[in-house]
């Protein structure tokens, strides 16, 4: 059996089975933290950096999704320097690609615009980039559209960990960063993929989606790939 | 030479201006409209899978989304070769009238009325909608109510009464709920009394404008719109039919593909608004004329009865084909009617609530037109896609736009018999925008444009020196 421990999150304090991160922790104990590149049931690369959350004694901030709680931890999941943080996390990657809700078929069923709104953000302090990308229509039942992707690599993962497909990366890197299918090819062109579509249910925006839905109407089931891991033994 | 400049124009939607050149004596040699907005809707669209192309066309406008949007669906409704499930049209026809009959009280109530109530010469600072809520009350209540109408029917069926997205290519996405039926028809009674009393009182007054009516684009012009299987009114679906001057049918029944054969855009050096003509009569002979007024002079009747009724004595006062811009007016009311009749005839009937609304399809065809009757007049939306259904081209012809060559010949008309560059008052001025208002442009929709001048009037003398200009 693993061992129990004790974990002080925003000064209550919680017991916990070792091995678990941070975030699992808080949401054991009903404390939800911010999340964006993290999808229960995948791995989780740390990337967004909006569950940023402090730790006693530590110097840095640290992401709670990769961050194992140790036995007398003190964690503070809010504070006005966090939510200044992930506000800021959060602009930059508004700013980074064309997000434009009234047009878009995920308006109102969107990760990114739902966090805009849990996190009061009302502005945007820095000039958008307004880059020009593509967006690749070549298969059949689903659309890759680059302006609306914030590379939180969902896809790349439930199609490594869950499909085996491996169809998606990240090629180049920072701002250059793109979604690529198969060593960059049209998606419609990619051989490995089996259309499962799973990458499109766990992509938090409307970047993945099915061919043919109109502005709205795209909603996501991203707990279908949860449950499928749980089911497989995967992490909880 | 001299030359006035009217720059913004007021009480229109979008950004214009206006330049009136005189000679020495100081009379009108020349007059200029200018449209000095650029939007880019059809570029930026390319790329994008073409049924989202509704929902972004309709942000072309806030006034008349529900044209873009329709126009635009019936557009990828032919690249999609999918017949529109029966329900979904008439929803979609109910929901077109709420926008026409908000769109007309716009134009009348809020923007023209001013002018037509309290005198084209009247204080330009009481001269607008607060000055007509002070001296008739109860016409502006009437308006305010007529638009909410409108508003309130869009929104009683899409849900939201500005930028929609109920409206799908293949029908809608939602049938219509009893509940929502019943108070649109509770509340039609009341909008149909207004329009009948707006009516009337327009009537009465109509007479005091001879020398407005005779010289606000009174002039011989082609006119065009759609019209139903029985030449009737008709405006969200149907064939196009131009007429001349005279009112002889120059082109029936045309096929929304052939459009391009009859119609040629011409690029104008000094706006940003494209000015499309008749082919056959060549730029810039070509001139016809689209919204109300065209629409009830190519029309054998309007097809619902209190609407023709005005139509017969419409057409007894101005005879077979009324030629000036100024009864654009008087046809806008009767549209309204004639929308508020319809709206309860197709209400009525209860396959409105039928489910089945929308048909799905995939590419079918790479090439796709649609065409409906906005507000002020004919609306084209023509696409082409690739075989995965991204948008490669497209190009929009827009109501206004297609009024673009007449609202040039109204504008100077009326400022050669009105404006006197020798001494110069601001009725003159004022009855130059007005004929402007009557043709109810919206520059944002007819250029995709957004822009922030309104309008601008300029007076230049023979040495291209401005003299004097207006501008709000
Ligand atoms: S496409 Fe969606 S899931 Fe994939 S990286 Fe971009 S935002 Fe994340
Ligand atoms: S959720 Fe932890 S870094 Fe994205």
């Amino acid at each position: 059996m693993s061992q129990q421990i004790s974990v002080r999150i925003d000064n209550e304090l919680y017991t916990a089975t070792e091995g678990r991160t941070i975030l699992q922790v808080a949401a054991d104990n009903g404390r939800s933290i911010p999340t964006l590149c993290y999808l229960e049931g995948l791995s989780a690369p740390g990337s967004c950096r909006l569950c940023l959350v402090e730790v006693a004694g530590v110097g840095r901030l640290l992401p709670a999704c990769t961050t194992p709680a140790r036995s007398g931890m003190s964690v503070t999941t809010n504070s006005d320097a966090l939510a200044h943080n992930r506000l800021m996390a959060l602009e930059l990657l508004f700013i980074e690609r064309n997000h434009v809700c009234s047009v878009c078929v995920s308006n109102g069923h969107c990760e990114l615009q739902s966090m805009a709104q849990r996190l009061g953000m009302t502005h945007v302090h820095l000039p958008y980039n307004f880059p020009r990308l593509p967006v690749d229509v070549s298969h059949p039942r689903f659309v890759l559209d680059h302006n609306r992707c914030i590379l939180c690599s969902r896809c790349v993962r439930v199609c490594d960990e869950i499909e085996g497909a491996q169809v998606w990366d990240i090629s180049a890197r920072g701002i250059n960063s793109m979604l690529v299918a198969e060593l960059d090819r049209p998606w419609g062109e990619a051989q490995s993929c089996t259309s499962c579509g799973k990458c499109v249910q766990v992509c938090p925006t409307g970047a993945l989606v099915e061919k043919g839905q109109a502005v709205e109407e795209m909603t996501k089931r991203n707990r279908i790939v949860t449950d499928l891991a749980v089911k497989r033994g995967a992490r909880t | 030479m001299k030359t006035i400049v009217i720059d913004p124009v007021t009480r229109i939607e979008g950004h214009s201006k206006i330049t009136i050149h005189l000679d020495d004596a100081g009379r009108v040699t020349d007059t200029q409209f200018h449209v000095t907005q650029l939007r880019g809707f059809e570029k930026f669209c390319e790329g994008r899978p073409f049924y989202e192309m509704p929902s972004i066309t309709e942000r072309i406008c806030g006034i008349c989304p529900i044209s873009h949007l329709l126009t635009s669906a019936k557009a990828c409704e032919a690249i999609m070769c999918v017949r529109v499930p029966p329900t979904a049209v008439k929803l979609r026809q109910i929901m077109h009238c709420g926008q026409v009959i908000q769109s007309h009280a716009l134009s009348f109530f809020h923007l023209s009325s001013p002018d037509l109530l309290l005198g084209f010469d009247s204080d330009p600072a009481r001269r607008n909608i607060m000055g007509v809520i002070e001296a008739h009350p109860q016409l502006a209540k009437d308006g305010i109510a007529l638009r909410r109408f409108g508003q309130n029917s869009i929104e009683g069926l899409a849900g939201e009464r500005i930028h929609p997205s109920w409206t799908v290519p293949g029908g809608v996405n939602a049938p219509l709920v009893a509940a929502h039926r019943d108070r649109i028809l509770a509340a039609l009674p009341e909008a149909k009394a207004i329009t009948q009393r707006t009516l009337s009182l327009y009537k009465s007054i109509v007479d005091r404008f001879s020398e407005e009516i005779e010289y606000f684009g009174n002039q011989p012009t082609m006119y065009a719109g759609l019209i139903d299987g029985s030449g009737n009114l008709e405006l969200y679906d149907g064939h196009l039919r131009f007429i001349d001057a005279a009112g002889n049918v120059v082109v029936d029944r045309m096929e929304t593909e052939d459009f391009e054969q009859y119609v040629g855009e011409a690029t104008v050096p000094h706006s940003f608004l494209k000015a499309p003509y008749f082919k056959q009569a060549g730029y810039p002979d070509g001139v016809f004329r689209v919204g109300p007024l065209a629409r009830l002079n190519i029309v054998a009747r309007c097809g619902t009865e209190l609407a023709d009724a005005e139509f017969t004595e419409y057409h007894q006062r101005y005879g077979k084909v009324a030629q000036s811009s100024f009864h654009y007016h008087h046809a806008r009311l009767i549209e309204i009617l004639h929308c508020i009749e319809r709206m309860e005839r197709l209400l009525q009937d209860p396959a409105i609530l039928g489910r089945h609304v929308r048909a799905h399809a995939g590419v079918n065809a790479l090439e796709g037109i649609g065409m409906s009757e906005a507000p002020r007049g004919t609306l084209i939306h023509h696409y082409k896609v690739n075989e995965d259904g991204a948008i490669t081209w497209a190009n929009l012809i827009i109501a206004t736009g297609n009024n673009n060559l007449a609202i040039g010949r109204s504008i100077n008309q009326v400022s050669r018999h009105f404006v006197d560059g020798n001494r110069l008052q601001d009725g003159m001025l004022n009855r130059v925008q007005a004929v402007l208002r009557a043709y109810d442009p919206c520059l944002s929709c007819s250029t995709h444009a957004t822009g922030q001048y309104p309008v601008e009037i300029r007076l230049v003398d023979a040495d291209g020196a401005v003299l004097d200009s207006v501008r709000n």
